[in-house]
């Protein structure tokens, strides 16, 4: 066995062991794989966002050449709805509205995008050519394309049933509590704001293959899924009624998520439940037009907030008031977001003694919106980080001072939130400090004088910010509605050799997962980076697991390996007691090498694990061959990763483009394991935060069409639209997982939307502008200066 | 059905397809090179990104019969046949510059055909502004700047080995 | 993308005979245009035509004091061109601009101008240059040529074969992009020509359009100050999610001094 050199452990750079099969075009993605005797389906869409369908011929259409089966809503009667995963209850206590999501409309199409009839063919065009020749009749109905629209009285119903179009209306907090606070304010800060709605476009579109052995009855889905066993057990249970153990869903090599890739897909039952009835597989592949409009979309809140303050700037409460879009139908986790992944983050970093939260969900005509990368916890550190900005500027404050006086202390761990969670760790202030230190923040009055030389217009914008993730205790969310559990998954299986193959029930889609999470064994184990290798997202491979989102995988998913690797020391140590004649007590392992402390006497970990397969000398009585380990691991809390991100900006007067010159990000993730991920974690959420700022969103028309509903119309960060970013970190452990690990995956795009708009709004102070909504568009910053002239000029 | 001839990789094959078949519809279905993917259908996101006699073209919008009698260069055949990585590959993977994997195909492509354009070396900004029909969502472009960067420096001969990243 | 017959014809004469016969025959070259409508079945040709075979329709070359550039000269070969950059600097510039890098190795002139994009380059650059089009039949003042979105004096059949670009005392372009498409959201061309100033708008309105006002300041006194204070009506400009004519209406402003600026 080699000895592990500590560069490839906890805490190293190592370079990816994924990225060769990467870089070659050796990726093996969804559409990467074909299955024999494969057909491809192709789902006729509704044009409308709202209609009954008063009829569908597909006579014509299943003449077409190529065409093998034809399948509408009728025919898939009695096949469950695609379930949502999570029950809020409204303020009285009642479940919230949770009507019906069929697979394949029936009777009617609620948003421009639903599927209402699958084409199976030979091939792709001549699905595509026979999806055209059905002829679907429409009686149009009239449509709610936006809240507002929904919520006016008389409005046409998303669904029958659902007064009002409203899911729930939940709260959190004691509003007495609350309002007696606000009595006695020094001040009160009044601000609205939109988050909003993006459209998550990873690069890969969603997939599907559904495959049928008739000589078994097995089925096999492979789908673009950042959660295989969540897809199974959705699938299987609630719409298909498949037992698990006929049914493998494989989500291979899957380009990108940020959230999109989570939920329960119509088109993953449908290939499935197709194959079964002809006995062919079948493949479906979205194109870029059918993604944005069936992906489920992120953020879409509107809020109206109220925030108390004392003559010192001290933060006395927090009131807020929002409405968050679910789309026509409930996507699998849409109703945690606006809930308990948004409202229990508005105390943010700051000691704010009362918060209450109204949040009301809303059902429109529109593509369903659910999590998207940070999921909640950005809507929420976007209302905080603006209003703080806000106050402090109407109390006369300095924008650090305001939030220094207010920052939960170092000392003051664990902190009791009054919107429920409890903070492990933190230190704000250090996370501040380095902040204000790598963007020369004092420098700052020198750049905007020397821009303003240049005819540019220089802001500078901050925002200190935490989240919640690594979820989630099981008993926690359940009691607040969930209907799973989130635990997850490790199996350590050393081989006779002692090379270890790891099965996680995570998944990566980028992450790195077969670096990291293999970085974990070498650092405990002593097994070479080379000799550990990572196997994910199979149902048939891997005992179970809940899959990647939330920041989940090394806090959650780490953890259940490291409990995993427990089990296999304890054991290793008990081989290498009975082979060293030693009590078990006596033997120590250190990476690679079991002694007998205090002698010379040792064997390495390739002994062991060849006497844990080749059992001649054997303690057999006392314990079984092998060593094989399987562990879940639920975690105890959430985790709090939070931080400070600094954006500066130049405007350009004459055409009002932003250009980010600037943007530093320090953040406490807990223990790193491999700083060069870490980096690129952050990076990459960063470049989507400045995206959601400045340049992404999702619009509808009246009648509720898309109209960014192409790269052409939606912007994209593009690499010159984005400045370097400068990362860095400083940590406090976890205190409640074997890693102290907290996650990196969300903080880039939690922290760095208000620090951009804050910037902006910096950048233009000199034209009376309080707030400035998202995407700060050249046309939009061009009518604030424009109005702002045109007032002066009066 | 029409048929179209072309060398891909340094191999010719003479393919059977329709008048609307894309060359990247023949390199993934008909060659099985799955390697060059499809992220948009607007050519905007360079995912399907190859070189067509020695320039980067979008494989998603080029008819399969337009390349007839060319040369077809996709991410499988850019390394050496011992397996060496170009400078370009060698460079991504130092720097970090891929996540999921999607788009690097196509970066990579279009980053070689970049990097060839501008014998005397491209600045941070300009790297950026060529990289603008390539789209990535994971990385913010930060890493896959520096990767191309010092990727240059060996492809122009400037340097014997790629400069290492910084710890 | 709906299935069609290819021909790839080798001569003009071909070209216009195969297009001639069959009125829902398309000619492609790079396709850059053309292969994104097909994908979305915005169309439906019987047939396509790449002319990408045809000897005729290429090559860049100086002609006393004309540029004559070929329907298939790709917009990488244009920015490239020492013959262009030498004539016509800005034209050679713009071109560097269209698209993206993989657009520049396929797009082609012909294909640009013959389409009409109101939001494409070149348009702006022939008609701000008082180009002629060349066809298979006869020759084309620029100013006739472009006659509104997407629509211009080519009849059905008949093949843009040539561009001849008179060349200018100074020229200058400038534009914004629509910050998703990256195509020209609103774009200014300026030029000193024998024939006297021009100044085109593109982007901004349904096609592109000669800017009186600025001309006439401009023939007087050749500098940015001289447009700085033109304001642009917004009446038939475009508006969408990404701009309001207003908008567009200041940005043609700020482009045409930019123009101007550029054009030294």
């Amino acid at each position: 066995m080699n000895v592990v050199t500590p560069f490839e452990g906890i805490g190293a750079s190592v370079k990816r062991k994924e990225d060769l099969r990467f870089l070659s075009g050796r990726g093996q993605y969804t559409d990467d794989i074909n299955r024999p005797g494969q057909t491809y389906a192709h789902i006729l869409r509704s044009p409308h966002a709202h209609a009954a369908i008063k009829g569908i011929d597909t006579t014509a259409a299943k003449a077409m050449p190529g065409v093998v089966a034809i399948f509408t809503g009728a025919d898939m009667q009695g096949i469950g709805g695609l379930p949502c995963g999570w029950q809020i209850h409204n303020k009285d206590g009642s479940p919230m509205a949770e009507p019906p999501h069929p697979v394949l409309a029936q009777g009617k199409v609620r948003f421009v995008g639903d599927a209402v009839a699958a084409v199976i063919a030979t091939t792709r065009a001549a699905a595509r050519d026979a999806a055209e020749a059905i002829e679907v009749e429409y009686e149009v109905l009239p449509a709610v394309a936006t809240m507002e629209a929904a919520l006016a009285p008389g409005a046409p119903a998303v669904h029958e049933g659902v007064a009002g179009n409203v899911c729930y209306d939940w709260h959190i907090g004691d509003p007495a509590v609350n309002a007696a606070a606000f009595q006695g304010a020094h001040k009160v800060v009044e601000f609205e704001l939109v988050n909003n709605r993006l459209v998550p476009n990873a690069m890969e579109p969603r997939a599907a293959i559904g495959d049928f052995d008739p000589t078994t009855g097995d089925y096999t889905l492979y789908t673009t899924s950042q959660n295989p066993h969540v897809i199974r057990l959705l699938m299987g249970a609630f719409v298909l009624q498949l037992p698990e153990h006929k049914l493998r869903v494989v989500a291979p090599d899957v380009g990108g998520g940020f959230g999109s890739k989570i939920f329960h897909y119509a088109e993953e039952a449908i290939v499935t439940w197709a194959a079964g009835k002809i006995a062919r597989p079948v493949k479906w592949t979205a194109d870029r037009t059918e993604s944005f409009v069936t992906d489920a979309h992120g953020r879409d809140h509107v809020t109206k907030a109220r925030l108390a303050l004392d003559a010192e700037g001290r933060f006395l409460a927090l009131h807020v008031q929002t409405l968050a879009n679910m789309g026509a139908y409930l996507s699998t986790f849409s109703t945690s977001v606006p809930t308990y992944l948004y409202a229990t983050l508005l105390a943010g970093v700051y000691t704010t003694p009362t918060v209450y939260a109204e949040v009301k969900a809303v059902f429109t005509n529109t593509v369903p919106v659910d999590a998207y990368r940070g999921a909640g916890r950005p809507e929420a550190t976007f209302l905080l980080e603006r209003l703080v900005d806000v106050a402090a500027r109407e109390m006369g404050m300095d924008r650090i001072e305001i939030r220094r006086r207010n920052f939960i202390p170092a000392d003051a761990f664990p902190y009791q939130t009054p919107v429920a969670l409890q903070y492990d760790s933190g230190d704000y202030e250090a996370t501040l400090q380095e902040a204000l230190k790598v963007s020369g923040w004092d420098g700052f009055e020198a750049r905007r004088a020397e821009a303003k030389a240049r005819g540019k217009l220089r802001g500078i914008g901050i925002s200190t910010y935490l989240e919640a993730c690594g979820i989630a205790p099981s008993a926690v969310v359940g009691a607040l509605g969930a209907r799973a559990g989130l635990y997850e998954v490790g199996t350590i299986r050393v081989h006779p050799t002692g090379s270890v193959t790891v099965l996680t029930g995570t998944h990566s889609h980028g992450q790195g997962h077969e670096t990291t999470l293999a970085q974990l064994v070498t650092d405990r184990l002593g097994v070479p980076l080379a000799q550990v290798d990572i196997v994910h997202g199979d149902t048939a491979k891997i005992p179970f697991g809940m899959g990647t989102y939330g920041s989940r995988s090394l806090a959650v998913g780490g953890s259940a390996m490291v409990k995993a690797m427990d089990k296999i020391v304890a054991k290793a140590r008990r081989i290498a007691a009975h082979l060293m004649e030693a009590s078990v007590e006596d033997v120590e392992f250190d990476r690679g090498t079991f002694r007998v402390a205090g002698t010379d006497k040792t064997k390495s970990w390739g002994e062991i694990c060849l006497t844990a397969y080749v059992p001649h000398n054997y303690p057999i009585e006392e314990i079984e061959p092998g060593l094989d380990e399987t562990a879940f691991y639920d975690p105890k809390n959430f985790t709090y990763p939070g931080g400070c991100h600094i954006c500066e900006v130049e405007i350009d007067p004459d055409t009002c483009q932003v250009e980010v010159v600037n943007f530093t990000a320090v953040d406490d993730v807990g223990r790193v394991i491999n700083p060069m991920i870490v980096e690129g974690q952050v990076q990459g959420g960063v470049a989507q935060g400045i995206g959601q700022a400045l340049l992404e969103t999702a619009v509808y028309d009246e009648s509720g069409q898309l109209l960014s509903a192409s790269f052409m119309d939606y912007q994209m960060p593009r690499a010159n639209d984005l400045p370097p970013v400068s990362v860095a970190t400083h940590t406090t452990l976890c205190t409640h997982n074997p890693l102290g690990v907290k996650g990196c995956g969300e903080v880039g795009a939690i922290g760095s939307p208000p620090a951009v708009i804050n910037a902006v709004v910096d950048a233009l102070r000199d034209f009376g502008v309080r707030h400035i909504e998202m995407p700060a568009t050249p046309a939009k910053i061009w009518g604030i200066i424009h109005a702002g002239q045109r007032l002066a000029a009066e | 059905m029409p048929q179209v001839t072309l060398t891909v990789n340094g191999t010719s094959h003479t393919v059977e397809v329709e008048g609307r078949t894309l060359l990247v519809e023949l390199l993934r279905e008909k060659l099985r090179l799955t390697g060059t993917h499809v992220g948009c259908d607007t050519s905007q996101c360079g995912a399907c990104v190859v070189h067509v006699n020695g320039e980067s073209v979008k494989s998603c919008t080029m008819l399969a019969l337009q390349a007839d009698g060319g040369e077809v260069t996709t991410i499988e055949g850019l390394a050496k046949p011992d397996g060496t990585l170009h400078p370009m590959q060698e460079a991504f993977r130092e720097y970090h510059a891929l996540q999921c994997g999607f788009c690097t195909p196509g970066m990579v492509m279009s980053a070689i055909d970049l990097v060839q354009k501008h014998p005397q070396g491209m600045s941070e900004k300009e790297i950026r502004e060529g990289l603008e029909g390539n789209l990535c969502r994971c990385t913010g472009y930060h890493n896959i700047v520096k990767a191309i960067a010092a990727a240059q420096e060996v492809m122009h001969g400037r340097r014997a080995e790629l400069a290492p990243a910084a710890e | 993308m709906y299935d069609f017959a290819y021909h790839k014809p080798t001569t003009v004469a071909d070209a216009v005979k195969i297009l001639s016969a069959d009125p829902d025959a398309r000619p492609i070259s790079g396709g850059q245009t053309l292969l994104p409508a097909l994908k979305h079945r915005l169309n439906k040709p019987t047939a396509v035509v790449d002319l990408s075979g045809i000897a005729e329709l290429k090559g860049i070359r100086r002609e006393g004091d004309k540029l004559v550039i070929g329907a298939l000269a790709k917009h990488g070969e244009v920015a490239n061109s020492p013959e262009v950059q030498a004539a016509i600097p800005a034209l050679a510039q713009m071109a560097s601009t269209i698209g993206d890098t993989q657009v520049r190795n396929r797009g082609t002139i012909g294909g640009s101008v013959s389409n009409n994009d109101p939001a494409a380059d070149y348009p702006a650059a022939v008609l701000g240059l008082d180009a002629t089009v060349v066809t298979d039949k006869r020759r084309i003042a620029a100013d006739d040529f472009f006659q509104g979105m997407f629509t211009t004096a080519l009849e059905p059949g008949e093949l843009l074969v040539a561009i001849e670009f008179p060349i200018p005392e100074k020229a200058g372009y400038a534009k914004m992009r629509n910050p998703a498409s990256r195509y020209v959201m609103a774009g200014v061309f300026v030029a000193k020509t024998k024939s006297g100033v021009r100044v085109v708008v593109n982007g901004a309105g349904p096609g592109v359009f000669r800017q009186a006002e600025m001309e006439k300041a401009l023939a007087a006194n050749w500098s940015a100050d001289a447009v700085a204070g033109i304001k642009q009506a917004p009446d038939e400009l475009n508006g969408d999610i990404h701009g309001s004519a207003e908008y567009r209406a200041h940005l043609v402003t700020v482009m045409a001094k930019r123009a101007v600026a550029n054009a030294g």
